[in-house]
């Protein structure tokens, strides 16, 4: 069995008293890429914010490997959590800064490596998306897919343990989503990096995942949890059934993952 | 941490690397190696990576430089002995086409051309002035036709956001300025015993030239502001484009209410700071002067006339619609990227600002033409 990286235990996550989660157990696997499915509304993104450190929980833990999240102080979780790259829904880039200062910032602000390596990084980075040639070009001047690809090469500016995806595949056409597909798994391969995605999107979350969670929104819980293709062979549940069909009634072999 | 080691072997065509490539550690630079390998490289070049304990981006770095000079020198390099790993993301490096015309290349520009340059902006942004304001007229004579359309919803939002809410910093400001006023005034006056023309000074300080311009400059900051920065982000979220494709005109939609609700409130705000401005005056008489609340009150009602509160009524309306299109045209003509709001901002408040001076220098001057 695979290490565990992220454990998650008990989480209940609420926005003042409006709960949306309860009860969420689950650990991610080291080498995984780890999706986090549900329909609209069903607390996704929140989840991913716990995740991240960027919410406390109201109730629970999050333990990255031995350590809980919310328990060491605030300088020890801000180590942890620069371990992590994140791909933000739209990018995120910062508008005021070229591709490569993009890239730049995370490696000027926790490293010290002289000028021409952070260079050399940032353009390496940006080969890796292939976005080579547009290191001097802003955020707004490029498309939208090709905004995703450079807010992937800046999550993995400091090499990260554990990448995250909000909605990869939101806004990109098939084949473009299919490139980032690609590429998500090429730098899993070689990199062996522990990914998490937040996705609706089920030609990628087939074709990538290898474990996955299902939240639901009425039941406020948790309620399948494994490889994506083996859920849609073997969940009995029908909400996880109707969603994995888009909504329509089950029948196997529609998708040939 | 083991330390990072290239070696090149000439006769084997080998190049041997060991060691932990990782941060904190001093890494090899590509440029450094690069000499030892000029001469006597031909034909093939392998790598042998047995010895190298662990890697991050650095190391593929490293390997991505020597792997491009390889190809510069028509030298084939093989992969094989890196771990499988670097060798997938070298690979995937690799994959895609190098796009040569992306590189951006600014010409640097000679004195004259970057006068001409900044001339063209300047004729360009006037013009862009007149054809808002243009707009503007436009949209108002609709509205005066009862045929613009926006939602009187918002008008009251508008109006409820810069008139009431404005009250608190109005207060404050246009009674410290009628103290200070009163307090310079006074020095001076004292000199002659003639301290009771503190209330001519004060009065006729407020109403005619400083409460217009206090209030006008405050809302310049306040709401001026805010109007740029909120059109500013509906143009960043394609806000005004989802406008416009319904054939809904944005300046009736947004510029016409946030233009009246200033026109409308701002004198409004201005008479009430000319009264608190007087009671800051009066603050002082009472306290520093031995002027007692009565006499400063007939003192000041015999110097002001309704005239001198009608020429600070109208610089207000003014200023009003000043700062309403310096606002909103900083909002309307905004970039669309979250940097571009905050100039639009800026750009909204320096403008307001300016045109708000030079409109009161113009105004005094000319009620002094007609004896106003």
């Amino acid at each position: 069995m695979k290490p565990v990286q992220i454990e998650v235990k008990n989480l209940t996550m609420a926005y003042d008293d409006f709960i949306i989660q309860e009860n969420l157990n689950f650990k991610i696997h080291q080498g995984d890429i780890f999706i986090v499915m549900g329909g609209n509304g069903c607390g996704k993104s929140t989840l991913l914010r716990h995740l991240l450190g960027l919410k406390s929980p109201m109730a629970g833990e999050v333990w990255y490997q031995t350590t809980n999240l919310w328990q060491m102080n605030e300088h020890d979780r801000h180590k942890i959590m620069r371990r992590n790259g994140v791909m933000y829904q739209s990018g995120a880039l910062w508008s005021s800064l070229t591709l490569a200062e993009n890239i730049a910032l995370p490696l000027q602000e926790y490293t010290d490596l002289s000028h021409d390596e952070i260079k050399g990084l940032a353009y390496l980075k940006l080969a890796l998306v292939g976005l080579v040639g547009f290191e001097e070009y802003y955020p707004a001047e490029i498309s939208g897919g090709m905004q995703k690809r450079a807010g992937l090469a800046r999550a993995l500016a400091l090499d990260p343990d554990i990448l995250f995806f909000d909605e990869p595949s939101a806004g990109l056409d098939p084949v473009s989503a299919k490139l980032l597909d690609d590429l998500i798994l090429s730098i899993q391969a070689s990199l062996g990096t522990t990914i998490v995605v937040v996705t609706h999107d089920l030609p990628s979350l087939f074709a990538i995942g290898t474990d996955a969670i299902f939240l639901d929104s009425s039941s406020r819980t948790l309620i399948a949890q494994g490889a994506p293709k083996d859920l849609l062979k073997e969940c009995n549940n029908p909400v996880v059934q109707q969603f994995l069909n888009r909504g329509e009634s089950p029948i196997n072999g529609i998708i040939n993952a | 941490m083991k330390p990072c080691t290239v070696e090149f072997l000439a006769d084997k065509n080998l190049i041997i690397v060991a060691g932990d490539w990782v941060m904190g550690n001093v890494t090899p630079n590509f440029m450094s190696v690069r000499h030892s390998l000029a001469a006597p490289l031909s034909g093939e070049l392998n790598i042998q990576a047995d010895a190298l304990k662990s890697w991050d981006s650095r190391f593929v770095l490293f390997v991505y430089e020597l792997q491009t000079y390889c190809q510069e020198k028509g030298i084939t390099f093989n992969l094989s002995g890196l771990p499988a790993s670097a060798q997938g993301l070298l690979k995937q490096v690799s994959a895609f086409p190098v796009r040569e015309s992306g590189n951006k290349q600014i010409p640097p520009k000679s004195f004259a051309a970057s006068i001409g340059v900044k001339t063209q902006a300047l004729v360009h942004q006037s013009t862009d002035v007149f054809n808002f304001v243009g707009e503007v007229c436009l949209s108002l004579s609709r509205f005066v036709r009862g045929k613009a359309s926006f939602r009187q919803q918002d008008l009251w939002l508008m109006i409820q956001d810069c008139g009431p809410n404005a009250l608190g910093i109005v207060t404050l400001i246009s009674v410290l300025v009628g103290l200070i006023l009163a307090f310079v005034g006074a020095m001076q006056l004292k000199i002659f015993g003639a301290q009771i023309y503190v209330a001519n000074l004060v009065g006729l300080g407020m109403v005619r030239e400083m409460g217009a311009m206090m209030t006008a400059i405050i809302m310049a900051g306040r709401t001026g502001a805010s109007y740029a920065s909120q059109l500013g982000s509906m143009q960043v979220n394609e806000e005004i484009d989802a406008l416009k494709t319904l054939g809904i005109s944005p300046i009736d939609f947004l510029v016409l209410p946030r233009l009246i609700a200033l026109v409308l409130m701002l004198p409004l705000l201005c008479i009430y700071a000319d009264f608190l401005g007087i009671l800051g005056g009066l603050l002082v008489s009472v306290t520093l002067l031995d002027i007692s609340v009565m006499e400063y009150v007939v003192q000041t009602k015999s110097a002001l006339q309704l005239g001198d509160f009608a020429t600070g009524l109208i610089k207000s309306s003014v200023f009003g619609v000043l700062v309403a299109i310096s606002g909103c045209m900083s909002g309307m003509r905004s970039g669309r990227s979250s940097s571009s709001v905050g100039d639009a901002a800026t750009s909204a408040v320096v403008a307001g600002i300016v045109s708000i001076v030079i409109a009161d220098a113009s105004l005094t001057v000319i009620y002094q033409i007609i004896g106003l």
